[in-house]
């Protein structure tokens, strides 16, 4: 009987956090894609994290109305970017970026929040040979092979 | 030179803590004293060589010794002095050294300790943290070596993460280490309570203490962790729900989780199986979160290097579950509870309770954590759920828990009665419902802010009724009610050290609440003479000007802050540009106050000093948080020291 008593309780916790894990997910889950992959098939007003590399020469910082804009890329597909605010330390033309926002009907990407990628090990930057797109996705992907 | 002799120490170590562990493990099974004996002095040689190690990297640190590829990657010339010993902890190699530094170190106290009184026991205990030991060893000498040279040597090193150059990183690994490596000691007595089949209660009455103290320093490692992301991050937050926090986080649930159920196999001979699988869990969460943040699997803020290590972890965590669960299987019928639960209205069912969201909220924090890896691998898109989903599911696991926490200590073992409640909880409930009451009224927050706040009304209102209640009870005796106070907390120091624990979690919880409700933040771009208004402050500012450190430039911003009232203040928040870096590194600068802190983050500006763009919050209860912190590890540090009670 007692046991019979735990384990409906049990079940019924364990239900209950099972709904909230899904709901939760649901409601907050984040797509990584690539340039490439956004503009293969963009859907407006979702939440993505959009990585690649911040475009050499495309940088636009306007300080008065904190307006900030780039275009980032993946060497195959380019995606302009705008946000509202100063970017984060570590943020730069040449390097790699991750962007949370969502794409908008007017052909932009609305960033909401932007993570500057270094190398996340504390190890030296190899000065001579620039990382390759494919090496940095993998970089901003977090795989690890 | 150095390096040769700290690489075959190294070796030596590893084939002495192998030695030892098996030695140990000999004697266990034959009974010969001697060969536990041997593998005492195993133990201390380990200690002794792994110092030596530790030692022979902090020379090669303060002596700039850039042949050693490790001191290259982690130090140039211009790093000061004291980071450049924090440096010899602050990449993945030293880590790991430091970490078996404090394995060895408790192996030893171990040994001092538990010598003679931990009867069968002793020996496997020793057999565990010696194989332990020699795991992170076999790390150190094949897939980390600290000790390896780099040819040619270079003029100068490349510098320590600059973000790490800060007095917060002294401190934090230390503490998060000495509290993870000190898991490994209820580990190691769990497993020796299944092999010898001595399941009983005395592992867990002897391992209680060991936990609180791994539970202290974990504690005060997170807070340590959160400080410093406040305070040199610039974001303005102290928790970030990224995966390395995570990391540290679960454990703590876990072993907060075993602290309490502990005392329910101490009264009432229950959950022992539960208990032994508490420790298990705790201890393979502290080996995954190292797998974690030092693999490389997850892209996280603050990770460490990739590598092969990766795998040696996954393999060892392997090992030990298994391990673990085959020695549980083989124990089963041992493990039978004596007790049992008499009514859903007692202490053991609210602790019991307190440890199931303990769990769920591992299971959550666990879940979030490797989503993405999951998702990847089972549908190939990378998918992520940030801090909005830990929040959601979190918090209100977090309520229920401080809820339970004032239920928890005051209501009656087996079956509470009505009296019983009425007595105890009559009171705080009431105080309770009038703070939720008063704060809907007033309007000052959501929801959950008004809830989080009545519920820390109705549990600091239990401490009180508990206080007040033992304190009249001395008062009766004769005593003066301060000494009676004092005599509580020295006599009872277990369970008023809990109380003092409880009350720190409190006002985390209202520095938290208030940080999430009633913080405000602007960004603006500001000529010089100009300034801007938030929440009672008007920041102007008023210029710029550079100036060379001994290891990096610096470009600090002038701002004068006033409330108009009583406050008048400048800050200077800066960007440092270090030569190793490709970009600079913001500085903030802040004015901490009990009720809110101005918290100025410098952004862009114009070289000429024309105009500047700054971001300002004021962060408000923020300090509550660090308050909370002190408070709680006040009450462990008290809870760890013995019990002075008078014999009856």
């Amino acid at each position: 009987m007692k046991t019979r008593k735990l384990a409906i309780g049990g079940g019924v916790i364990a239900l209950a956090l099972a709904y909230m894990i899904y709901t939760g997910v649901t409601q907050s889950a984040v797509y990584f894609v690539t340039p490439s992959e956004l503009q293969a098939a963009p859907v407006a007003g979702k939440a993505y994290r959009l990585g690649g590399m911040v475009q050499p020469g495309t940088l636009r910082w306007e300080p008065r109305s904190l307006d900030l804009s780039f275009t980032l890329s993946d060497g195959k597909a380019t995606v302009p970017v705008r946000h509202k605010g100063t970017a984060p330390d570590l943020f730069g033309e040449g390097r790699g970026a991750v962007i949370e926002g969502s794409w908008t009907p007017e052909g932009y990407f609305k960033a909401t929040l932007i993570l500057a990628k270094h190398s996340e090990e504390y190890e030296a930057p190899h000065d001579t040979a620039e990382p390759g797109y494919k090496e940095l996705m993998k970089t901003l992907r977090g795989a690890s092979r | 030179m150095i390096p040769e002799v700290g690489s075959g120490a190294l070796i030596v170590a590893l084939a002495l803590a192998v030695y030892g562990s098996a030695a140990a493990a000999a004697g266990a099974r034959t009974g010969r004293g001697a060969l536990v004996e041997s593998a005492q002095h195993a133990a201390l040689g380990v200690f002794g060589l792994v110092s030596a190690c530790l030692l022979l990297l902090t020379y090669a640190f303060l002596t700039f010794d850039f042949s050693v590829r490790y001191v290259a990657t982690n130090t140039n010339l211009g790093t000061p002095f004291y980071y450049r010993i924090t440096a010899v902890w602050g990449a993945l190699e030293g880590s790991i050294v430091l970490w078996a530094w404090m394995l060895s170190l408790y192996t030893l106290l171990i040994v001092l300790r538990h010598r003679h009184n931990a009867r069968e026991l002793y020996p496997w205990v020793l057999t565990v943290m010696l194989a332990v030991s020699a795991f992170f060893l076999l790390i150190m000498t094949v897939p980390a070596p600290v000790f390896e040279r780099l040819s040619p040597i270079p003029a100068d090193g490349r510098g320590l993460n600059p973000l790490l150059q800060d007095s917060g990183m002294i401190t934090h690994p230390i503490a998060l280490y000495l509290g993870f490596t000190g898991l490994t000691v209820p580990f190691a007595f769990a497993m020796a309570a299944l092999i010898t089949g001595r399941v009983g209660d005395f592992w867990i009455a002897t391992t209680r203490r060991w936990t609180i103290i791994a539970w202290y320093f974990l504690s005060l490692g997170l807070l340590i962790g959160g400080w410093w992301s406040y305070h040199v991050l610039g974001w303005g937050g102290y928790w970030a729900w990224d995966p390395v926090e995570n990391a540290a986080f679960m454990p703590w649930l876990t072993a907060t989780a075993l602290l309490h159920s502990v005392m329910i196999q101490e009264r009432r001979r229950m959950m022992r199986l539960w208990n032994l699988a508490l420790v298990i869990l705790t201890f393979s969460l502290t080996l995954f979160g190292t797998f974690l943040t030092r693999s490389g699997v997850i892209a996280s803020v603050h990770a460490f290097t990739q590598g092969t290590i990766g795998i040696f972890f996954l393999c060892f965590l392997a090992l030990v579950v298994l391990t673990a669960l085959i020695l549980l299987a083989w124990r089963w019928d041992a493990l039978a509870a004596e007790g049992e639960l008499d009514s859903v209205i007692s202490r053991e069912s609210a602790f019991l309770l307190n440890n199931v969201l303990l769990i769920a909220a591992t299971f959550t924090v666990f879940f979030g954590t490797v989503f993405p890896l999951v998702s990847e691998a089972v549908r190939g898109v990378k998918v992520s759920v940030g801090a909005p989903f830990f929040n959601q599911v979190n918090v209100p696991l977090f309520l229920s828990l401080i809820f339970l926490m004032g239920v928890g200590p005051l209501i009656a073992w087996r079956r509470a009665s009505l009296d019983n409640l009425k007595r105890n909880f009559l009171w705080p409930v009431l105080i309770g419902l009038v703070a939720a009451a008063v704060l809907s009224l007033l309007g000052v927050g959501s929801a959950l802010a008004v809830a989080a706040i009545a519920l820390t009304a109705f549990v600091a209102a239990t401490i009180a009724v508990d206080v007040v209640r033992a304190t009249r009870a001395r008062v009766r005796l004769g005593e003066n009610p301060v000494r009676a106070a004092g005599g509580l907390l020295l006599r009872h120091n277990r369970r008023y050290g809990g109380f003092i624990v409880h009350l720190g979690i409190l006002v985390i919880t209202l520095g938290i609440t208030g940080s999430h409700a009633w913080s405000v933040q602007t960004e603006t771009t500001l000529q010089r003479g100009e300034h801007t208004d938030l929440g009672g402050y008007r920041v102007r500012f008023d210029g710029l000007n550079a100036s060379e450190e001994s290891n990096h430039m610096k470009v600090t911003g002038t701002f004068s802050v006033t409330n108009g009232r009583n406050l008048s203040t400048v800050l200077l928040p800066a960007k440092k540009y270090y030569p190793q870096e490709q970009s600079p590194i913001a500085y903030v600068d802040y004015r901490l106050g009990l009720l809110e802190d101005v918290y100025l983050v410098l952004g862009d500006f114009a070289r000429d000093g024309s105009e500047a763009t700054v971001k300002l919050q004021i962060n408000r209860l923020v300090s509550w948080i660090w308050i909370g912190g002190a408070i709680l590890t006040l009450g462990a540090a008290l809870s760890i020291m013995p019990e002075r009670r008078r014999p009856a």
